[in-house]
Parts: structure tokens; C-alpha cells; sequence
């Protein structure tokens, strides 16, 4: 088992177009460095100095992570994670 | 080039007058890949700001699920300004991530004239967002969008 992770269009190049992948971790923050293993450059696209980008959004199982505890947020086998930019502007 | 149905186009027009002089924001999705911008979503603009505007999260996530879930993507990605023209300001170039999708500006800096009437002209004009670049393309109104070979 593992966890799916949607991947939004603007990061599918670190996947090599796919849609969605798989990674683990007992935490997101433990998922998000076992995506940067496999997908290199990713992390950078979802963290800045330590904590989640502003304009990036995570959800777990439908829930915003902002609402259950950031990055760490605890994951188990078989959840899903959703990551979409925030749609926002001047 | 952006073709939209009249009716679609009057009502974000509709849209941003209402909310003005807050930003307004919506999407219009249409099937994967097919650029027809069919299915017009209003958002609310969680930032409620005439400088800024945000989906809410969850609204986010609720319009991203319905979406997949209808095989279809953003084919416009909507927003007005309110007291500048209709050009992509430094934040929404640097934040738009959806390099498929029609941006569309509409402003209504000029529409509210001073007899209190909202009749005044608005700008409604197009962009594609791709790394950073901003190129406007042609905006056409069509009564209806062409009929497609395939079942809708």
C-alpha cells in the first residue's frame, strides 16, 4: 500500500507528465522528501524555508492541511493527497 | 484565440459589475482539451479585496473534484480589476498555473459613471501565462459555440 498523490498540471513536469504517483510516509512532510527522491526538484515547488508555500495548496482526504496541522500532518497507507496552486491574482 | 459564447461572456461581465469594487473571480470549464470554455463556475473571492482576489481553499478543491470527476479542465480562468486596466498585474503572472487555460481580465474601472449608472464601457480581454510570459490573444463572441463532432 501506499499513498496517491495528485499532481496539478504546472508540477507535472518533475513527473514526467503523469497525473498522480505514489510515495510514503508517515507524516507529509516525510511524504513530500520521499517525492523529492523520486521526482527531484518537487519539494522546492511545494516548501519555502521550512514550511508550505503560501500559494500551494494540500489537501488529505478532502481536508485542507492548513486545518490539520501542516506539514505534520500524519498519513497512513492508502489516504489521498491532493496538491492544487491556489487560484489567486492581483 | 478565445471563443466564448455571448451568453457566457455577458454573464462574467454581469459578474464583475456586481462585485465591483471587489475583484470578481470564476473559472469556465469545458471537456479535457476541447479549449470550449462551456460550464461558467462564479467563485467568491475569499480575499473579498479590490486589489486581490483568491478561491477559497475549499471551494477550490470542491471545483478541482467536480471537474476531474466530469473529465474537464479550466478553459478560462476569470478575474476583474477594478481600478486598473485589464492586464495582467505582477501577482497574476507570477501565481498563474495553468498554463492550458484562457486567462481572461475584465475592468470595470470605467463602467460606473458618475450619474450612478453601471452602463459605462468594460475591457474584457485574454491572455495565455506560460512561464512568466504574457501573450494577449484575440477575444471572439460567438451567439454559440460551434457544434462538436462528438457528442457533448
Amino acid at each position: 500500500m501506499a499513498i496517491e498523490v495528485r499532481i496539478p498540471t504546472i508540477l507535472r513536469t518533475y513527473t514526467g507528465g503523469e497525473k498522480a504517483v505514489h510515495g510514503e510516509g508517515a507524516s507529509l512532510t516525510a511524504l513530500i522528501d520521499d517525492l523529492e527522491a523520486h521526482h527531484p526538484g518537487i519539494k522546492d515547488r511545494l516548501i519555502d524555508d521550512g514550511d508550505l508555500r503560501r500559494f500551494v495548496n494540500v489537501y488529505i482526504n478532502d481536508e485542507d492541511v492548513r486545518f490539520i496541522g501542516g506539514l505534520e500532518a500524519p498519513l497512513s497507507d492508502g489516504d489521498q493527497v491532493v496538491v492544487l496552486p491556489a487560484v489567486a491574482g492581483g | 484565440m478565445l471563443t466564448i459564447d455571448r451568453a457566457t461572456y455577458d454573464a462574467i461581465v454581469a459578474h464583475a459589475k456586481r462585485d465591483h469594487p471587489d475583484e470578481a473571480c470564476g473559472v469556465v470549464a469545458g471537456p479535457e482539451g476541447s479549449d470550449r470554455p462551456e460550464r461558467l463556475v462564479e467563485m467568491v473571492n475569499a480575499a473579498g479585496s479590490p486589489t486581490f482576489y483568491e478561491f477559497d481553499s475549499t471551494d477550490l478543491f470542491q471545483l478541482y473534484k467536480e471537474m476531474d470527476a466530469r473529465d474537464e479542465e479550466p478553459v478560462v480562468v476569470y478575474h476583474s480589476h477594478t481600478a486598473t486596466e485589464a492586464y495582467p498585474s505582477r501577482t497574476d503572472v507570477g501565481l498563474a498555473s495553468e498554463p492550458n487555460a484562457h486567462y481572461v481580465l475584465v475592468s470595470t474601472r470605467d463602467c460606473f459613471t458618475d450619474d450612478g449608472n453601471n452602463d459605462g464601457p468594460v475591457e474584457f480581454r485574454s491572455y495565455r501565462i506560460v512561464d512568466g510570459e504574457v501573450t494577449e490573444e484575440e477575444v471572439a463572441v460567438v451567439d454559440a459555440l460551434p457544434r462538436t463532432s462528438q457528442p457533448a
